[in-house]
């Protein structure tokens, strides 16, 4: 319990999480007609793979199903653009999967079938290298979902041949600094790996006493905890919509070893000029303007 | 062999006293407790002490060794998903009757705004200990004038309630030691009385308070006026507040 400035008496929130003796208490009063809804409540948000073509569910968790060299992972919009448009524009990628979920912020309709708006997870293969997957991820998996999204996707057996390669991004205020968070110039790129990831990041290694959560954490630890080599790019970002400069943020990545075989056209990608990049930039800057001008008018 | 074991509980004071533990006695990691009940994070070394350490991935939670002092802690760094801290407590055990360890202590803490008359007079400091252990421990615990953990209410709205072990804001600390006593798993809990805030002094005390029990540092020297023990700060310990304040505030 905590007194307010005016002395009425709150319940504190607890950094330890909830009460266990709440749980306890709300597991005595429950009835069974709230057990029975907390049941389906569960059935609803369970994770569940299939494919939109047939629209059958996939038996076997993704990867036990397809062998796999190289996945890369894009959770959030702006790492969902940066690879549309700087890696699935070079190759043709065929979709071998969709997973559909339903949780308080990605509310899909308990249907077989999944509209192009409500697909916010799908699995990729290239078709010149059915080996090399990517997934595209624009929907939060809920805590209690993303284990489950772990075994729909790596399964019980991991492959400890492959690389994986998470990408996201964060807004800048959960970086933690000495100095203020203002004066960092965002957006920048930070690293973390698991031990057996031996090639170099492309960008610094996230500091201490900063850490990663929700999907890209939960796909780390399980990379680490089975030896499979993996990084995971954060990309702290003061524009978490989708924002042109914070997608160019993930640039360096294209010059990774792993990733040469993937990016062969990228160099078109690059304008030859640097007025043509003078141009690029501009734009970049020019739509941040207008979003920042947005925001500063939606205040008053 | 001992096994030391945070409850996340009320100001995170457990999991900062095993954080202390690990730190100073610059404990190797031996394995991971990979769990589908604790939400995930992920970072760098929290206990990096150069460049050259501080690139090791740590997960949420992980099992350290100190085999010269027969000692094992287990660290957990983020809080339960719903409804599974009850089967994250059985798996625990199930681990650790497996591992036949000679004792568990569970270092938690509760609500000091919980405490009756008697307990706000006394030690903000508590313990517990299963039947199983009582039998090998309880002279020693004696002799160190520690109070135990007193019973209250089940139900405090009932006036004549049962009287039972409850320790508000500790988060599993109690079924641990419910479940220590059926499945006679030799456990002892410690714990502090603490409110949220800056958490580290309690923590402090949480260790030096268990190191009068089970010496896991020597003092320097026998004087009791000497300066507190030694204990190391992790490095991730860093802004615990948040980042630095903007100069335009001034």
């Amino acid at each position: 319990m905590a007194a307010t400035f005016f002395g009425e008496v709150v319940k504190a929130p607890c950094r330890a999480g909830t009460e266990e003796e709440e749980e306890d208490e709300e597991e005595r009063r429950e009835t069974s007609e709230d057990r029975e809804a907390r049941r389906q409540l569960a059935r609803k948000r369970e994770v569940r793979l299939f494919r939109r073509q047939t629209k059958t569910s996939l038996e076997v968790a993704l990867l036990e199903k397809y062998p796999c060299s190289k996945f890369i992972i894009a959770i959030g919009n702006n790492a969902v653009a940066f690879l549309s448009s700087f890696v699935m524009n070079s190759g043709v990628w065929e979709e071998v999967g969709c997973a559909k979920l339903w949780n308080e912020w990605c509310r899909t309709t308990d249907t077989t079938h999944l509209s192009p708006a409500e697909a916010f997870c799908v699995f990729y293969h290239l078709k010149s290298n059915p080996s090399v997957f990517l997934c595209q991820c624009t929907c939060y998996v809920a805590e209690d979902q993303q284990y489950q999204w772990l075994e729909k996707v790596f399964g019980s057996c991991p492959r400890k041949n492959m690389q994986v390669t998470i990408l996201t991004c964060r807004h800048v205020t959960d970086y933690k600094t000495s100095e203020s968070t203002s004066s960092l110039h965002s957006p920048f790129l930070k690293a973390l790996k698991t031990q057996n990831f031996k090639e170099p990041p492309c960008c610094s290694l996230l500091e201490q006493p900063n850490i990663a959560h929700d999907l890209p954490a939960a796909v780390l630890s399980y990379c680490q905890v089975w030896g499979i080599p993996a990084v995971l790019y954060l990309c702290y970002t003061d524009v978490m919509k989708l924002d042109l400069v914070t997608v160019e943020a993930f640039k360096p990545i294209l010059s990774s070893r792993s990733w040469k075989g993937l990016v062969k056209l990228a160099d078109r990608l690059f304008p030859p000029h640097r007025e043509q990049a003078g141009l690029f930039c501009t734009w970049g800057s020019m739509a941040r303007s207008a979003q920042a001008l947005q925001r500063h008018w939606d205040l008053f | 062999m001992t096994d030391n074991v945070p409850a996340v509980s009320v100001g995170n004071v457990g999991q900062l006293a095993v954080d202390l533990i690990i730190s100073t006695l610059n404990m190797c990691k031996i394995g991971y407790f990979y769990t589908d009940c604790l939400v995930p994070m992920v970072g760098n070394n929290p206990y990096a002490t150069a460049e050259e350490n501080s690139a090791e991935l740590s997960t949420n939670a992980e099992v350290y060794s100190l085999p010269s002092k027969k000692l094992v802690a287990l660290q957990l760094r983020s809080i339960f998903i719903k409804y599974k801290s009850k089967p994250f407590c059985e798996k625990l055990l199930s681990w650790v009757k497996s591992s036949n360890c000679a004792k568990v202590v569970v270092l938690s803490s509760s609500h000091s705004y919980h405490r009756n008359d008697l307990q706000l007079r006394s030690t903000p400091f508590r313990y517990l200990l299963t039947p199983s252990l009582q039998k090998n421990v309880e002279s020693k615990i004696k002799s160190l004038n520690w109070e135990e953990m007193e019973k209250s209410p089940c139900i405090p709205e009932i006036s004549d309630s049962e009287f039972c072990v409850r320790v508000p804001g500790g988060g599993i600390t109690k079924t641990l030691y419910d479940e220590g006593c059926s499945k006679e798993i030799p456990l002892a809990v410690l714990l502090k009385f603490v409110s949220e805030g800056d958490n580290i002094p309690d923590a402090l005390g949480l260790v030096e308070h268990l190191n009068e029990w089970l010496q896991i540092i020597k003092p320097r020297c026998d004087d009791p006026t000497a300066s507190a023990l030694p204990w190391k700060i992790p490095s991730s310990w860093r802004l615990l507040f948040g980042s630095g304040l903007p100069p335009a505030l001034f």
